[in-house]
Formats: structure tokens, C-alpha cells, sequence
């Protein structure tokens, strides 16, 4: 080994162990800080009864876990749902026939309106809306007319995200599959689809990551989800704890898609591409 | 063989907005033929191959492949593009597939081909373009030289009666450049019909059966590499082959 490259070895070494003495000093620094500052705020005793009391988490966890279900449900049915009405949204508004302008225009007017209502408001026009209408009684449950109303918002976002995707694969990509013989379809389903996916997987979790918040909005027009069981809860004991568990519930679903979003994403990156550059 | 051209253009025009990229092209293209297409850049020899594959639509004139005109509006674009292969500069491998899938998803997709069948024929096209130890890869894990192979392979794979080759080694490395072009040797070799717009012009004067030097969307001279190459008539061909030689490519 020459001394250059010994020499260089030796600075490597020691700008690595520089930079976890700083991360792992900080972190200490500001963990600690935390635990010895926050309760030495003057309202520290009452936030502690209030939104940790122990007996009363104990008490309602399991009640909030079966609510939570209910959320749960409501995203695996409008997950699939969205996604599906997004896809064929923005294949509508990619269209570029002139006979299809109807289709095209319809497709602009969903997103644009779509996404321009809060969706708390749509969760009221529609929840309370619709059944008023006068259906049957099966067709007059909140927890269609929620669903109906998250799949209707979130598919206009997503239709905008998917959109995108597909118009970051480049004009070559399409050149090539074309001058096989493929038609335009086949283009789209084989080439620039599987692509375009690949490109948005960030964005549509972090769509999915806020739908499963989203979701508890539903409570607003009745069916008991855990935000509404919270409330019960909050009121029933004179104590927010509930709240702070329900917080928990929700972390514990949210943080590992992120991570499981993460980990496809690096995998995929791993096995098609390249070197990493550093 | 039959005396009748496999591909004839016939005043073919095509703008841009105000820009004529092809003012009126003649050529006629016999089976087996090797024709190189040389001249600047926007001379128009890029469009040229893109209108006969149909991924521009001309303005004006007439497209024969074997005597049927494939540039009458309405027609289906699809079976024809089938039989004509296209081979690009910046090779426009598909990222998300491996080599050997690259290869395979044209015969499965279009012709029908089972996978298994696709995968067999492709990999043993890929045996014989050197790149049988690479068939798992995915292309940006290749060379440019390879990732060219692959884009050659993927075209083959369809049986095209005609190539189309777009300056296919100008975003090569030189020393990958070769690798490439003895392919294209071997391809003449086994009669591929081709028309090949280039820069390689020691490669052009060695594999055309003609040469056509297009300026400004019209093809000003036309004849044997050797007449072309070494006593142009045209006092803008001696101009660009002047440049050539000056830039150190010939």
C-alpha cells in the first residue's frame, strides 16, 4: 500500500468516526433535553393527567383497537377503489383524439373539482346528501357515502400523480415500443405504465399514509371509527388519553407502510440500476 | 427476389411548423440493399427513417414497402412498423425489464409468441450477438456497446424484412463503436435490407451498396461510396466531406 493511499485510509477513517460522535452527541442532547425540560413546564402535572393517564390508555386501548378496524376496513375497500378510478381518470385525460374530447373534458372537470373541495366538505355534501335522497335502507349507510367520498377526492389527486408519472416516461421509450409493432395500448400497459409506477411509488404513499388519516373523517357523519370511539372515550372518563392512544393506533400502521415503501423502492433501485453514487 | 423495390419514396415532404425538414425525397431502396444516409445535423436524415417506421406522418408523397403505399392516411400503423425494425441512438432499452424480457416482449406482445418460446429465441438471439452472460441484466447495468447489442437483438427479434439504423453509434465510446458495427457486417452479410444514417463515414464507404448526402431535406447527391467518397460532384458534398476530414472522422 503506497503512503498516499494509506494517508487517505487514515483521513477516511477519522471523518467517519467525526461524524457519528455528532450524531450520537446530538441525539443524546436533545433526548435528554426533552425529558428533563418538558416537566419542568408549569402545566406539566395537568397535560400528564390528562393526556397520559395510564388507567384510562389501559381501559380504552382495546376498545379503540376494535374502532380502528372499522378505519381499517374502510382503506382496504377505497385503497383499490382509488386507485383504479385514478388509472382510468388520467388515461382519459391523455387521450388525444378529437372524439374522445368528451371523455377528456369530463376527466379535467373530476380533478379540478375534486380536488378543489375540502374533503371534509365533501365527507357533508355526500354523507348527508346522498342518503337524503331517500334510499333503501342498506344504501343509506355512512360508511358507503364516506367511502364514496374519500375514493372520489383521493382519485383526483392520484389521477393528477399517475398523470405525471406517465408523462415523465420520455417520448423514446414509446418510439421504441411502437416501432415493434405495439400498439398504443400495448405501450402503455408494458412500457410506460410498469415505469411510470415505479416513479410515483413516493407520492402515492404518501397519498395512502394521509387517506388512512383521512378515513377517520368519516366519523363526521356518524359510523363509530376510532376517532368517534375516541371522543366517547374522552367524554366518558373527562380525559383526553384516548386521543394520544388513538395517535398511537394510527402511527403504528402509518410508519411501517413508509418504511415498507422505502425498503421496495431501494430494492428495486438495487436490482435495475446501476452503481449508487454515494 | 423481385425487381420490385422493397422500399420507394416518392416526393416525400415533411415540416415542422415552418420548418421543411424533407423537401421532396426520392429513393429507391432494392432488397438487400445497404443505403447510408450522410449529411450535417438537420439535414434531415433522422426524420427521413422516423416517417418511413411511421412515427412522423409526412405532408406530402408516397411510402412504398413492397409496391403498397404505407403512408396513405388512415391506414394502421401497427402491422406495418412490425416488419421494419428501428434501431435508435440512444438504444431506448426498456430500464424496467431485463435484457432477455427486452428481447422477448416484441415476439410476445405483438406476434403472439408464448414466453417460454420468446425467452428461448431471444436469449439464443442474444448468443449470437456475444451478450448471452448478460441476458439476467437490466440495461443500465450494461455498456453503451451493449446496450446498443441488446436494442439490435430486440429489433431482430421481430423478423424485420427492413432495418432502420439512426446514427447508432454516435453516443458510443470509440472503443465500443466496433462491437456495434460488426454486427451491422454481419447483418448485410445474411441480405438485411438497411438504411442507415450516419456519422461513421470509413464505415458507410465500407458496407453501402449507395451513398446519399442530404442537405437541407433533399437528398443532393446519390451514388456508390466510391464515387461519393472520393470524387462528389456536388460542390456541398466535397464542402461537408471537407469538414469531415478536417474534423479527424475520415
Amino acid at each position: 500500500m503506497t503512503d498516499r493511499s494509506t494517508r487517505r485510509e487514515i483521513y477516511e477513517r477519522s471523518r467517519r468516526r467525526r461524524s457519528i460522535f455528532i450524531a450520537t452527541t446530538s441525539t443524546i442532547v436533545v433526548v435528554a433535553a426533552m425529558i428533563v425540560l418538558v416537566p419542568m413546564a408549569p402545566g406539566w402535572d395537568r397535560v400528564r393527567q390528562s393526556f397520559f393517564d395510564g388507567d384510562v390508555f389501559a381501559e380504552t386501548f382495546p376498545g379503540l383497537v376494535e374502532a380502528f378496524w372499522l378505519d381499517v376496513r374502510i382503506l382496504l375497500w377505497s385503497t383499490p377503489l382509488i386507485l383504479v378510478v385514478a388509472l382510468l381518470v388520467a388515461l382519459a385525460r391523455n387521450t388525444r383524439s378529437p372524439a374522445l374530447f368528451p371523455l377528456r373534458a369530463f376527466a379535467i372537470i373530476y380533478t379540478d373539482v375534486l380536488r378543489g373541495i375540502p374533503v371534509i366538505l365533501l365527507v357533508f355534501l355526500i354523507g348527508f346528501g346522498v342518503p337524503a335522497l331517500g334510499l333503501s335502507r342498506t344504501w343509506a349507510n355512512p360508511v358507503i357515502w364516506g367511502t364514496v367520498t374519500l375514493v372520489l377526492s383521493y382519485s383526483a389527486y392520484v389521477a393528477e400523480v399517475i398523470r405525471a408519472g406517465i408523462d415523465s416516461v420520455h417520448e423514446s421509450q414509446r418510439a421504441a415500443a411502437r416501432s415493434l409493432g405495439m400498439t398504443s395500448r400495448q405501450t402503455m400497459g408494458t412500457i410506460v405504465l410498469p415505469q411510470a409506477f415505479r416513479r410515483i411509488v413516493p407520492p402515492l404513499m404518501n397519498s395512502f399514509v394521509s387517506l388512512q388519516k383521512d378515513v377517520a373523517l368519516v366519523s363526521l357523519i356518524g359510523p363509530v371509527e376510532i376517532l368517534r370511539q375516541a371522543g366517547i372515550d374522552k367524554a366518558k372518563f373527562a380525559n383526553f388519553t384516548p386521543y394520544v392512544a388513538a395517535a398511537i393506533i394510527f402511527l403504528a400502521i402509518t410508519i411501517p407502510c413508509t418504511r415498507l415503501a422505502d425498503w421496495a423502492l431501494a430494492r428495486q433501485r438495487r436490482r435495475t440500476g446501476a452503481t449508487t453514487i454515494a | 427476389m423481385s425487381d420490385q423495390p422493397k422500399i420507394l419514396l416518392r416526393s416525400v415532404f415533411k415540416a415542422f411548423g415552418d420548418t421543411t425538414v424533407l423537401d421532396g425525397i426520392d429513393l429507391d431502396v432494392a432488397e438487400g440493399d445497404v443505403i447510408t444516409l450522410i449529411g450535417a445535423s438537420g439535414s434531415g436524415k433522422s426524420t427521413l427513417l422516423r416517417c418511413v417506421n411511421l412515427l412522423e406522418p409526412i405532408d406530402d408523397g408516397e411510402i412504398f414497402l413492397d409496391g403498397v403505399d404505407i403512408a396513405e392516411p388512415g391506414l394502421d400503423p401497427d402491422p406495418i412498423r412490425r416488419r421494419i425494425g428501428m434501431i435508435f441512438q440512444s438504444f431506448n432499452l426498456f430500464p424496467h425489464m431485463s435484457v432477455t424480457d427486452n428481447v422477448a416482449v416484441g415476439p410476445r406482445k405483438v406476434l403472439g409468441v408464448s414466453k417460454s418460446e420468446a425467452r428461448r429465441a431471444g436469449l439464443e438471439l442474444l448468443t449470437r450477438l456475444g451478450l448471452a452472460d448478460r441476458a439476467d441484466a437490466y440495461p443500465d447495468q450494461l455498456s453503451g456497446g451493449q446496450q446498443q447489442r441488446v436494442a439490435i437483438a430486440r429489433s431482430l427479434a421481430m423478423n424485420p424484412e427492413v432495418m432502420l439504423l439512426d446514427e447508432i453509434t454516435s453516443a458510443l465510446d470509440p472503443e465500443l463503436v466496433g462491437e456495434v458495427l460488426d454486427v451491422i457486417r454481419d447483418l448485410k452479410r445474411n441480405g438485411m435490407t438497411m438504411l442507415f444514417a450516419t456519422h461513421e463515414m470509413a464505415f458507410a464507404r465500407e458496407i453501402s451498396d449507395r451513398v446519399c448526402f442530404l442537405h437541407r431535406g433533399r437528398i443532393l447527391e446519390e451514388g456508390p461510396p466510391a464515387q461519393i467518397f472520393e470524387s462528389p460532384s456536388e460542390p456541398r458534398t466535397q464542402a461537408f466531406l471537407q469538414r469531415v476530414i478536417d474534423a479527424g472522422r475520415m
